[in-house]
C-alpha cells in the first residue's frame, strides 16, 4: 500500500490581489442576489452574468492569450472559483466550457478547433454541455450505445444521452460516441469524442424535471445527425483516455465541498440568534471539516499546477467533500428541528428546502460515491 | 519535505520500528519500561526537537515535530514522547533548565493552586505520571502564566491505566516544592491543552494510518469463500471510506502544525486549526476502529493480534487534551459570535497564514 497523503498546498502571493478583485466584482454585481438563488451555486445559470465574467477575464483564465485566455496559473483560477462559489454566483452557463470543454480542446483539439471555439467561451458567449450518460448506462460509461458511423459527408450519429445538465442552454455538446463495435474484452476502446452544434437538425432536447422542481438536466435524442469530420476531438477510438484525463480536474475543485455553503451561512445566521452548547458543537464540527476540505482541495490544485495527475487525491476530495455537502441539510435539521414548507418566505427555510432536495444529486454527478470508493480501494491495493 | 525533515522521519521510523515489536509492547502493557527505546530517542534528539540548539535541543520546526508525533502514533510507541516534547519546549520557553528523563504534562493547570513557594491540588489521568521524572503545567501566578515544574518525588500518584495499558496516574500534590518562570509566549493558560491537542491529533493520524495498513494487509491475505476478503466489494467500500477519513485527519493535523510554525508558535493564534485537527481526528476514530475490527473478525479482538495496540490507543487519545465536542464547542462559539457573513473571509484570512 502506498503512502497516501496530501502535501499542504500554498497559494502564491499574487492570488491575494486577485481575490480582492473578485470580491469587489461580486459585491458590485451580486449584492441584491437572493439567498435561494445563491444556493443553486454552480447549477445556477445566467448568461448575462457569464458575459460579465468573460468581459472581466474570469473565464479561461489559464488558457493561452492567443485563444482569449488570461495565461494565469491554475491556483489563481482556483481562488477566483472558490470566491464565486462561496458567494453563490450563477456560474452554470459557462461552467462546463470553462472547467472541461476548453481544457479538453487545449489538450486534444486541433489548432483550427481551438481558434474556432475557445475565444467565444472566454467571452462568456458560448456554452457547453457534456453528453456522457445514456439510458441504461449510468455509472457503466463504457457500455454506451449511441453510434457514430462514418460516411462520405461526415459522421452520422444516432442514439440518445441522458442527465445532460444545461443541454437546453448550450451552444455545443461534447459527446462520447461509440464509433467502433463494442469489444467485450477491451471495453474502453472504440469510443470517440465529438463537438456537436446543438442547432444541428435531428437533435431533440427533452427537459427532465428534477425533484426540486427544476428543469436543469435533459434527455437529448440524435436522429441520424450529421456531424462534419472536423468536429471529431482527438483520436477516433481514443475517447476513453481523453475523458479520464479530465476527471482529476472534475473531481477535486472547490465545487466538491462548497455546494451547500449557503445553507451553512443560513444555519449560522439562525443559530447565532441564541447560541447554545449544542448548536456551538454542531457548527464547530462542520467548520472543522470545511477548513480541512479546503486544504485538501487546494493541495490537489497545487499538484495539478505542478503537472501531476492526482487521480486518487481527487477521488478522496470528492468522497469526503460530497459527504460533507450532503450531510449539511440533516445537520441543519438536527440543530434547528425545522422542516421547511414551500410557502415559507424566509431565507433559511427556502435554502433548506432547496438544498435538502438538490443535495441528493451531489453524490451522483461526476461519478457516484461508490465509483469513487472503488477508485480509492484500487489504490489501496484491494482490487 | 526538507532534507532535515526526511532525516527526522527516517530516524524516528527506523528507531520506533526496531523497538516496538509485539513482544516489547506486551512487556510495556505488563508494566516494563522500555529503557532502550527511550535512550535511543533521547540520544537522537527526538525528545527535544522544539528546544532551541542554544538550550541543548534540536531547534527544529513544529512541522518536523509533526513527523515525530505521527510516527509515535503509527508505531504506538509505549513512551511519553510527545508529552516530553511539549514539556521540554515549555521549559525552554520559560528559560527553565530541562531535567533528564521522560516528562509529563498536566492538561489543566486550573486544578492546581500555588500557596507561597509550594503547590497543591489534584489532576486526573496524568499520562505516564509515575514514570516521568517531572510534571509540567501552566499555572497563573499573579495573573501571569507561568511554566511550573514539579518533581515526581514531591507528588503522590494513584496508579491507573488507559485501555491501552499505558499509565494514566491520578496526581495529588500537597504543599509540594516546584520551580517556575513566567512564559511570555502567550496570555492563555490553556497552552498545554492546545499543544497537547495538536500532538494527539498527529498521533491519532499516525495510528489511523497503521490501522488502515494492517487491515488492508489482512484483507489481502485472508481468504474466505475461496477468495481474499479484499475481493469483496463490501470490504473494498468499507475500507475506502475509512482510508478517506484517515487521510482527512492527517491533512488536518499536518495543517495545524504548519499553522503553529506560521504563527511563531503562538498557540493562541493557531488555536482554530489545532481545534479543527482534534475535531477531525477524534471524530475519525470511530470509523477507523469500527472498520478495522470488523474486517479482522475475531482475531483482531484478541491480545495475540497487533490491532488492539492501535485501537485501544485511538479510543484513549481521542478524548485527551480535549475531545471533539470540547474543541467543536470552542470553534462553534467563535463562529457564531462572528456571524455568517464573516465565516468565509475569516477562513481565508486564517488559512492564508495571516
Amino acid at each position: 500500500m502506498e503512502d497516501i497523503h496530501f502535501t499542504p498546498g500554498v497559494l502564491p502571493p499574487e492570488t491575494a490581489a486577485l481575490r480582492t478583485r473578485v470580491r469587489k466584482f461580486l459585491a458590485e454585481h451580486l449584492s441584491d442576489y437572493p439567498s435561494v438563488k445563491r444556493a443553486q451555486s454552480w447549477s445556477g445559470s445566467d448568461r448575462k452574468f457569464s458575459k460579465l465574467l468573460g468581459a472581466n477575464g474570469f473565464i479561461g483564465m489559464t488558457w493561452p492569450k492567443k485563444y482569449g485566455g488570461g495565461e494565469r496559473s491554475a491556483l489563481e483560477r482556483y481562488v477566483m472559483l472558490e470566491e464565486m462559489l462561496a458567494a453563490g454566483a450563477p456560474v452554470a452557463a459557462h461552467w462546463i466550457a470553462d472547467r472541461q470543454s476548453g481544457p479538453l480542446l487545449l489538450n486534444f483539439g486541433t489548432e483550427q478547433q481551438r481558434q474556432r471555439f475557445l475565444p467565444a467561451i472566454t467571452r462568456g458567449e458560448s456554452y457547453f454541455c457534456i453528453g456522457m450518460s445514456e439510458p441504461n448506462s449510468g455509472s457503466d460509461l463504457a457500455s454506451i450505445r449511441t453510434r457514430g458511423k462514418h460516411t462520405k459527408d461526415g459522421w452520422r450519429i444516432s442514439g440518445s444521452k441522458i442527465w445532460t445538465s444545461e443541454a437546453h442552454n448550450s451552444t455545443y455538446m461534447i459527446a462520447l460516441i461509440r464509433t467502433q463495435p463494442q469489444d467485450q474484452k477491451n471495453r474502453h476502446v472504440g469510443l470517440s469524442q465529438f463537438l456537436i452544434d446543438m442547432e444541428t437538425p435531428g437533435i431533440t432536447i427533452r427537459p427532465i424535471q428534477n425533484m426540486a422542481g427544476e428543469a436543469m438536466f435533459n434527455e437529448v435524442f440524435f436522429d441520424d445527425v450529421l456531424i462534419p469530420d472536423d468536429m471529431l476531438v482527438g483520436t477516433e477510438g481514443g475517447g476513453w483516455g481523453q475523458v479520464t484525463t479530465e476527471l482529476a480536474f472534475e473531481r477535486s475543485g472547490p465545487e466538491r465541498y462548497l455546494s451547500s455553503i449557503q445553507l451553512i451561512y443560513e444555519l449560522i445566521h439562525e443559530l447565532s440568534k441564541n447560541p447554545t452548547e449544542r448548536s456551538a458543537i454542531g457548527v464547530g464540527r462542520l467548520i472543522a471539516h470545511l477548513g480541512t476540505l479546503r486544504q485538501m482541495s487546494m493541495s490537489v490544485a497545487t499538484m495539478l499546477e505542478a503537472g501531476e495527475t492526482p487521480n486518487l487525491a481527487a477521488a478522496l476530495v470528492k468522497e469526503i467533500g460530497v459527504g460533507f455537502e450532503q450531510e449539511i441539510p440533516s445537520r441543519a435539521y438536527e440543530l434547528t428541528g425545522r422542516v421547511p414548507l414551500l410557502g415559507d418566505d424566509n431565507d433559511f427555510d427556502q435554502v433548506m428546502a432547496y438544498i435538502t432536495q438538490s443535495s441528493r444529486s451531489f453524490s451522483l454527478r461526476g461519478g457516484t460515491r461508490e465509483i469513487m470508493r472503488g477508485i480509492i480501494a484500487r489504490e489501496l491495493g484491494l482490487r | 519535505m526538507s532534507e532535515l525533515t526526511n532525516i527526522i522521519s527516517e530516524t524516528t521510523n527506523r528507531l520506533l520500528e526496531a523497538y516496538t515489536s509485539r513482544e516489547q509492547k506486551h512487556a510495556s502493557e505488563a508494566g516494563e519500561w522500555p529503557t532502550e527505546l527511550w535512550q535511543a530517542l533521547e540520544q537522537n534528539g527526538l525528545t527535544q526537537p522544539l528546544v532551541p540548539e542554544s538550550q541543548g535541543g534540536v531547534g527544529t520546526t513544529w512541522s518536523d515535530a509533526f513527523v515525530i508525533a505521527f510516527a509515535a502514533g503509527r508505531w504506538q510507541a509505549p513512551v511519553p514522547l510527545v508529552e516530553t516534547i511539549i514539556a521540554s519546549w515549555l521549559l525552554s520557553q520559560a528559560g527553565i533548565e530541562i531535567p533528564s528523563g521522560p516528562l509529563t504534562l498536566i492538561d489543566d493547570g486550573h486544578t492546581l493552586h500555588i500557596n507561597g513557594d509550594t503547590i497543591s491540588g489534584a489532576a486526573a489521568a496524568v499520562p505516564w505520571g509515575q514514570r516521568a521524572t517531572h510534571a509540567v503545567a501552566i499555572i497563573s501566578i499573579n495573573d501571569q502564566p507561568h511554566v511550573v515544574l514539579i518533581p515526581t518525588s514531591k507528588i503522590t500518584y494513584i496508579p491507573d491505566l488507559s485501555m491501552a495499558r499505558e499509565p494514566r496516574d491520578h496526581l495529588s500534590a500537597s504543599n509540594a516544592a516546584f520551580i517556575s518562570a513566567p512564559i511570555t509566549n502567550t496570555a492563555d493558560i490553556s497552552l498545554v491543552r492546545c499543544a497537547g491537542a495538536a500532538m494527539r491529533s498527529a498521533q491519532i493520524a499516525g495510528a489511523m494510518q497503521a490501522a488502515i495498513e494492517i487491515t488492508v494487509t489482512y484483507a489481502t491475505e485472508r481468504e474466505q469463500f475461496g477468495r481474499p476478503l479484499a475481493k469483496f466489494q463490501a470490504i473494498q467500500q468499507m475500507l475506502a471510506v475509512a482510508a478517506a477519513k484517515s487521510v482527512e485527519g492527517r491533512m488536518a493535523a499536518e495543517i495545524a502544525f504548519r499553522t503553529i510554525d506560521q504563527t511563531n508558535a503562538d498557540l493562541s493564534k493557531a488555536e482554530f486549526d489545532t481545534a479543527s485537527a482534534k475535531v477531525v481526528c477524534s471524530e475519525a476514530v470511530e470509523a477507523i476502529t469500527d472498520t478495522s475490527h470488523e474486517v479482522h473478525g475475531a482475531i483482531g479482538f484478541t491480545q495475540e493480534h497487533d490491532l488492539h495496540f492501535i485501537t485501544q490507543r485511538l479510543w484513549t487519545w481521542r478524548a485527551e487534551f480535549g475531545s471533539e465536542s470540547f474543541w467543536a464547542e470552542r470553534l462553534g462559539r467563535s463562529i457564531l459570535s462572528r456571524g455568517a457573513k464573516n465565516l468565509w473571509p475569516d477562513l481565508i484570512a486564517r488559512q492564508s497564514g495571516a
